[in-house]
């Protein structure tokens, strides 16, 4: 007959929660650098560079390879800040790696190259957002579900860029887009910069705007969302307007490092995308996640592949690696929320 | 079953139910909501352990410690929403959880062979038993139901309000089969809120008030309406109500005016209005349109037909967004699943629909958001007292002070209020309300839906009467009384 006999789930926790609440003075600051997963991944980062400068003494830690590793991260950078976005918002976008392709094959077709730099980088943002459009009202409207709307979206756009290009790689003569590969600004490539600014500019409209709590509430219950006023079709459209926006700047990028367009650029992208907002602790269900550890997502994952090429083994190798470490980041992160509820 | 008791944290559930059954009768359970039907079957299903009284079967103590031991005796539930896998077949869905197998293969002829043999013994061989159930209608699949609980061989069958989901005829149909189960010697137990359903089926009756029995074995056939209403009624526990103001010299200003709107199979032809400062309450069984009507009023449903204008303007149909936007907020049925980001804190939860008067530009001002929070967390008397808090860890009444508090914050013109006490403690209860008089009293109409007729009498000012998705009665919450309400409610007659 004791009240204990059944506590339901809501008081066990409030008890916690107040136990918890008496060691308060710690909080502020410090409970928010304990973010903790981000902590591990910071740890996970450090850990793989000291590896590396162990193994490679040599190579590794120059300031070149150091470069290059941040080069490398910064197209699949910035459609990860659109998949944080999308993934928050409950849903999934497996096309932004063909949208990349199909962006930059028809930003260098010829018609669009002689109309200039500005053309190319017009088309790339304009054939992103567009498609990414279509995904998003083929979700909120034709009530398809995500996977299934954008790996349609995925096949079509690989097929629609093979025709474009005719399967041939386009060679892209844009000068000023070549050289935000080549030039250095501060020891950097511009197209570094163009990372770090599309990171920053997606933690502000993620944490501080109206338009990021709005992806939070829905993501985290979409029925309470639409039911306190949220236009939630109109959110989930620019959620994935998002996203191509991003696959159409990664498109500009990636056609500046290999400078070309083809069909198979940013091939598999959407995968190691996903992969990185894992890691970084977003929820796949949505409604929780932080940009912070979606982009040290994409610098672990990285800087693993340069270590491993730096050390001679196989892209086979660096596959397994990838999968393994995208098991034990999902157990981490269960148990993670496990200690926190 | 002798003196069950079951407690809950801060509340008890069940205080001392009795309920004997005999072979071959059917035994219905009847009493209000909150009075502890569901619990109590629970605890009969082997769902819930009993803190307390014993459970003799055949004259031996026994335990059911688990839903399966309770099937293993021979005491099968059939709940209100039926637990059957609408992707399996009929026979599949039959032996499920005892499945007929050898060597871990499921032989599905036998199984098709027993399933026909139980369809057969209730009268419904027409139903294919490779049907998938999912294409079943209602009173289909509950004939399944019904075949599962025979196929464990049950001697003793619980329902829980199965004509809830049917049409006359198939009400009607459902009695001819608890007749045939009842002449094999099956007990059923028979649990619904239509009184005349119980005359018309019921050996005994049983009423259930407050979580102890009242009334024990009356005789079904030849008890009144009156009678199973006056011991239904009369809570123990009076929930402090507050006054209402004296009534209001001169026409208000009409803030709702609902205009024949219906939506097929849920409601039909209701038409009322709501004026800013008075408490309007829709009276209802569970299943009478409530919800619906009330998401329909807010934008969330679409009507096939008729309108709802508010502040003087006609809504589009289904424009969500631009009824909140204009001053409408609902706290819905399902606080959980519906209203509350769980995750998030107080703060975000209540200035969710509101968050453009916290932004410049769309950016977000956070300290003046909490500052704003933090304020209504002390005005409604919020614990904890911190708006940083996240809902999570709230209990019921203090989540509904958040949800309450989101449309206060708003500023809304008009609250539709859905269950608002529904898992609310009775402290927190009678603070909903004076914050709920409060609201009224500062000029906002109020839209209230409560399954517990005397919430609705003692908040409102006029109550509704829905019954099966129509308006059977309309006047001034002072002119109905307890027992009248559930008289309109349940029986019908007295339009």
């Amino acid at each position: 007959m004791t009240e204990q006999s059944f506590p339901p789930v809501e008081e066990q926790e409030r008890v916690e929660e107040q136990a918890a609440n008496t060691a308060q003075p710690r909080t502020g600051a410090w409970s928010r650098i304990g973010e903790v997963r981000n902590l591990g991944l910071v740890g996970v980062l450090i850990v793989l560079i000291t590896i590396g400068g162990i193994s490679q003494p040599d190579s590794f830690l120059t300031r070149n390879n150091l470069v290059t590793v941040l080069t490398q991260a910064s197209a699949i950078g910035v459609i990860t800040v659109g998949m944080t976005f999308v993934i928050i918002g409950g849903g999934i976008d497996l096309s932004v790696g063909s949208l990349m392709g199909l962006a930059s094959v028809w930003a260098t077709t010829q018609a669009t190259q002689s109309m200039g730099t500005w053309a190319v980088i017009g088309v790339a943002l304009l054939v992103g957002v567009g498609f990414g459009t279509i995904n998003g009202v083929l979700i909120a409207y034709g009530g398809l579900v995500p996977f299934i709307a954008t790996l349609a979206m995925l096949a079509t756009a690989v097929g629609l860029a093979q025709k474009i290009s005719n399967k041939q790689t386009q060679i892209l003569n844009s000068a000023a887009i070549n050289k935000l590969a080549t030039n250095k600004i501060f020891g950097v490539p511009p197209l570094v910069w163009m990372f770090a600014g599309v990171a920053i500019v997606g933690w502000v409209v993620l944490n501080r705007t109206t338009y990021g709590r709005r992806t939070l509430a829905l993501g985290g219950n979409p029925e309470a969302a639409r039911l306190a006023g949220l236009n939630t079709r109109l959110h989930t459209v620019s959620l994935y307007a998002l996203s191509g926006l991003c696959a159409g700047i990664s498109a500009i990028m990636i056609a500046s490092q290999t400078t070309s367009g083809s069909s198979t650029n940013g091939d598999g992208y959407e995968l190691d995308a996903i992969a990185a907002v894992i890691i970084g602790g977003t929820l796949l269900a949505g409604g929780a996640g932080t940009l912070v550890g979606s982009v040290l997502g994409v610098l672990v994952f990285t800087t693993i592949s340069n270590l491993l090429i730096q050390n001679n083994l196989q892209t086979e190798v660096q596959n397994i690696v990838t999968g393994v470490i995208i098991v034990l980041a999902v157990l981490l992160q269960r148990r993670s929320k496990e200690v926190r509820s | 079953m002798l003196g069950i008791v079951k407690d809950f944290p801060g509340v008890r559930a069940l205080d001392g139910v009795d309920l004997e059954v005999r072979a071959g009768e059917v035994h219905c359970l009847v009493g209000q909501n909150g009075a502890g039907k569901s619990t109590f079957i629970k605890v009969l299903a082997g769902a819930h352990q009993p803190d307390a009284g014993s459970i003799r079967w055949n004259g031996e103590e026994v335990r059911f410690s688990s839903p399966l031991a309770a099937l293993r005796h021979g005491v099968a539930t059939i709940y209100q929403e039926l637990d059957l896998v609408d992707g399996l077949s009929v026979a599949e869905n039959i032996y499920l959880g005892h499945e007929v197998s050898a060597g871990g293969f499921t032989r599905r002829g036998t199984v098709r062979d027993y399933a026909e043999a139980l369809l057969a013994r209730l009268g419904h061989s027409e139903i294919p038993t490779t049907r998938e159930v999912g294409r079943l209608s209602a009173a289909g699949k509950q004939i399944v139901s019904i075949a599962r609980a025979l196929s464990y061989d049950a001697q003793v069958i619980v329902m829980d309000e199965p004509s809830a989901v049917l049409a006359h005829d198939e009400v009607t149909n459902l009695f001819r089969v608890i007749r045939d189960l009842t002449d094999d010697g099956v007990a059923v137990v028979y649990i619904s809120h239509r009184l005349d359903e119980v005359r018309q089926i019921g050996d005994r009756v049983t009423v259930l008030k407050d979580g102890h029995t009242v009334a024990t074995a009356l005789p079904a056939r030849t008890v009144t309406t009156r009678e199973i209403v006056t011991l239904m009624t009369g809570r123990d526990i009076e929930f402090p109500f507050p006054p209402r103001p004296q009534a209001a010299s001169g026409a208000r200003t009409e803030v709702l005016r609902v205009d024949g709107l219906s939506r097929h199979g849920e409601f039909e032809n209701v038409s009322f209005s709501v004026a800013a400062g008075e408490i309007v309450g829709i009276a209802g069984l569970v299943g009478s349109g409530r919800s619906e009507l009330l998401e329909t009023v807010y934008g969330a449903r679409r009507p096939s037909a008729g309108s709802v204008s508010f502040l003087g303007k006609r809504l589009r149909a289904g424009a969500l967004p631009h009824a909140v936007a204009t001053g409408m907020g609902l706290a819905p049925e399902e606080r959980k699943s519906q209203a509350l980001f769980m995750r998030e804190s107080i703060a975000t939860n209540m200035t969710a629909a509101s968050l453009s008067r916290y932004s410049r530009f769309s950016f977000l001002n956070r300290r003046r958001e909490l500052a704003d929070a933090n304020k209504l967390v002390r005005s409604l008397d919020l614990r904890p007292n911190d708006a940083r808090r996240r809902v999570v860890t709230l209990s019921g009444g203090n989540q509904q002070k958040v949800v309450v508090g989101r449309w206060l914050m708003h500023g809304c013109r008009l609250l539709l209020l859905d269950e608002p006490t529904r898992g609310v403690d009775v402290g927190a209860r009678a603070e909903l309300y004076a914050i709920v008089r409060q609201l009224a009293d500062s000029g906002v109409a109020v839209l209230l839906v409560s399954s517990e007729v005397p919430e609705v009498l003692g908040l409102a000012d006029r109550v509704l009467v829905l019954r099966d998705g129509r308006i059977v009665h309309e006047s001034p919450a002072q002119e109905l009384d307890e027992s009248g309400v559930l008289d309109l409610v349940m029986e019908g007659s007295a339009v």
